[in-house]
């Protein structure tokens, strides 16, 4: 599995990059895997919104099931990948790179704190096997 | 009689519980109610019930026995004997929703069938299996367009020429949401563009009838323009017959169209059995509520059906699934499919035609009378809105006389139509009955 080392994680699977106060976000490989073959992807935020740690900003299906991507933190939507809704096998293909959702203008930095680093997402992930 | 629990399981519960007898726990009822003297009739036999019941259902008068002009949303049309001769086979008759769905090919195709059939009539992209009735299907509508925009538009406008049950029902829907419903308090007589004032970007959809509740015939095509213009939704519920000889309100660019299926071979019957129809767009079809049955290869390459997309639905998606309907009404949405498919496209004309000429002799013929008068110049299909002299309540009794079902009084849901008929004709009207309805109603108008 794939676990990039400059990437911070949350419980239920968002990744995000962090550059300067910008955040980019979206989700794990293990993720990607846990859903299998993903047919829909839809981001429900818009830039200039101004989101918190936990809102909905994305609802992804795949073959067997539907879920809800959450924000891991607060800040305002800078850009949203336009791809995605016509190419969301992106997210089972790239699922660090081309299948990033949003872009988020931190306005709390200080809850990347509370985020996994990725050794720790590798434990947790291991411990959900 | 079927008793779940034997005395054995009863005194074990009783015990657990702690108390003596059964009786005990019926203490609450004051005693006098405990066990009343019933006053009824000694059993009958079989035959001698079977008799009574056939007397009491004399007191009823069916279209069969009476000449219909009411319509008002459920329309008298001859049902081909095969349709019930097919429907009725086992395999179809007894079938449940499936629960294990692609077991049962022969259901799932022929839920293809119908949705493919209900698509081609309305120009539209994608069908679900069926709601339960017009009603209904416009009310999922509203809770489609809602979700569609997450909530965040929360208006829905509503012609005060939908169906009044229909916007009746919309209400019961919308009254546990944020939803505001506007338009209804517009003069039903007024056309679409009165609706247009009303729609703004807080607007997440328009609801129009198809023909409307009053019969007319409007090309929503610039009402689907000004609605699209704000980025809202508009939804045309319609009656399915009068597509069969008019422009589809999927080329007038309507996103959702929903309508009541019962005209498709389903007979009048009070309270239903009726059909919802609902159609979209493809690009909607994750936000449509109910099931969807789709056509696809097996493994081996061979035409096989499935329950497609069913991550929209609320057993996978829960409280963010747009509705909670999973069931249809799969032996209604059938007899609708076979009835098309016997008509056909010509057959499906030929019929909508019939009505559509009808309707039209009718109201000439009624216009001509003396204190009677056509309420509106727009183009009809099969129902148009006649003044009556006298209130419509009064009309009716009299023509109730002469064995004739009369029309729909739209006093009842339009205080300013109170001497207003809603006269509907179908192609199971003969020129006959026509002029007998004509000849009741010149009675009126001569006092």
């Amino acid at each position: 599995m794939n676990i990039p080392q400059d990437y911070k994680f949350t419980k239920s699977h968002e990744w995000v990059k962090v550059e300067g106060s910008m955040a980019t976000i979206g989700i794990s490989d293990y993720a990607q895997n846990q859903l299998s073959d993903i047919v829909f992807a839809e981001i429900i935020v818009a830039a200039g919104d101004e989101i918190n740690k936990g809102d909905s900003i994305a609802t992804i299906e795949s073959v067997k099931a539907a879920a809800d991507v959450y924000c891991p933190v607060s800040g305002k939507v800078v850009a949203i990948n336009e791809d995605l809704a016509a190419a969301p096998e992106v997210i089972n293909s790239d699922p660090y790179g081309n299948a990033w959702m949003v872009k988020v203008e931190l306005t709390s930095p200080d809850e990347l704190g509370q985020l996994m680093d990725a050794a720790a997402y590798e434990t947790f992930t291991q411990e959900q096997e | 009689m079927f008793i779940p629990h034997t005395n054995a399981d009863r005194d074990a519960m009783l015990q657990a519980i702690g108390v003596k007898e059964l009786e005990a726990l019926f203490l609450a009822v004051p005693a006098s109610h405990r066990f009343p003297e019933l006053e009824i009739p000694p059993a009958l036999s079989e035959m001698e019930a079977a008799a009574e019941l056939q007397e009491m259902s004399l007191a009823n008068a069916s279209t069969q026995d009476l000449i219909c002009f009411l319509g008002a949303g459920a329309y008298r049309h001859y049902t081909p004997a095969a349709v019930d001769a097919i429907i009725r086979r086992g395999e179809f008759l007894t079938a449940y929703t499936p629960y294990q769905p692609e077991l049962s090919q022969g259901t799932l195709q022929a839920i293809y069938e119908y949705q493919s059939l209900i698509a081609a009539l309305t120009g539209m992209d994608v069908c679900n299996a069926s709601h339960y009735d017009g009603a209904t299907a416009i009310a999922e509508a509203v809770s489609m367009a809602y979700a569609n925009f997450r909530g965040k538009r929360g208006k829905v406008i509503l012609s005060p020429a939908l169906h009044p049950q229909y916007r009746e029902t919309v209400h019961t829907y919308a009254a546990s949401t944020p939803i505001s419903l506007q338009g209804e308090d517009l003069s039903p007589l007024a056309g679409p563009e009165t609706l247009l004032p009303l729609i703004d970007i807080n607007t997440a959809l328009v609801v129009v009838q198809y023909p409307d509740f009053l019969g007319r015939l409007f090309d929503y095509t610039m009402l689907a323009e000004a609605v699209h213009a704000t980025g809202a939704l508009l939804a045309v519920s319609v009656n399915p017959m009068a597509l069969g000889m008019l422009k589809t309100p999927g080329e007038m660019g309507a996103d959702i169209v929903t309508g009541e299926g019962q005209s498709l071979g389903i007979p009048l019957s009070y309270g239903g059995p009726y059909l919802g129809l609902f159609t979209t767009r493809k690009e909607y079809v994750r936000k449509m509520s109910g099931r969807l049955v789709g056509e696809t290869v097996d493994t081996r390459g061979q035409k096989a059906y499935v329950l497609t997309l069913t991550a929209r639905e609320q057993h996978i998606r829960r409280e963010k699934a747009t509705s909670n309907i999973c069931s249809n009404q799969g032996l209604i949405a059938l007899a609708s499919a076979v009835y098309l498919s016997l008509l056909g496209k010509n057959g499906l004309r030929q019929v909508s035609e019939l009505c559509y000429h009808k309707a039209h002799y009718a109201a000439q013929q009624i216009s001509k009378l003396p204190g009677f008068s056509l309420e509106s110049t727009t183009p009809f299909f099969n129902e148009f809105v006649i003044q009556c002299p006298l209130p419509v309540r009064e009309v009716n009794e009299h023509l109730l006389e002469h064995g004739i079902l009369g029309g729909y009084d739209l006093g009842q849901d339009y205080p300013e139509l109170s001497n207003a008929m809603l006269v509907a004709v179908t192609e199971m009207n003969t020129r006959e009955d026509i002029d007998l309805l004509i000849e009741a109603l010149a009675e009126v108008s001569h006092g």
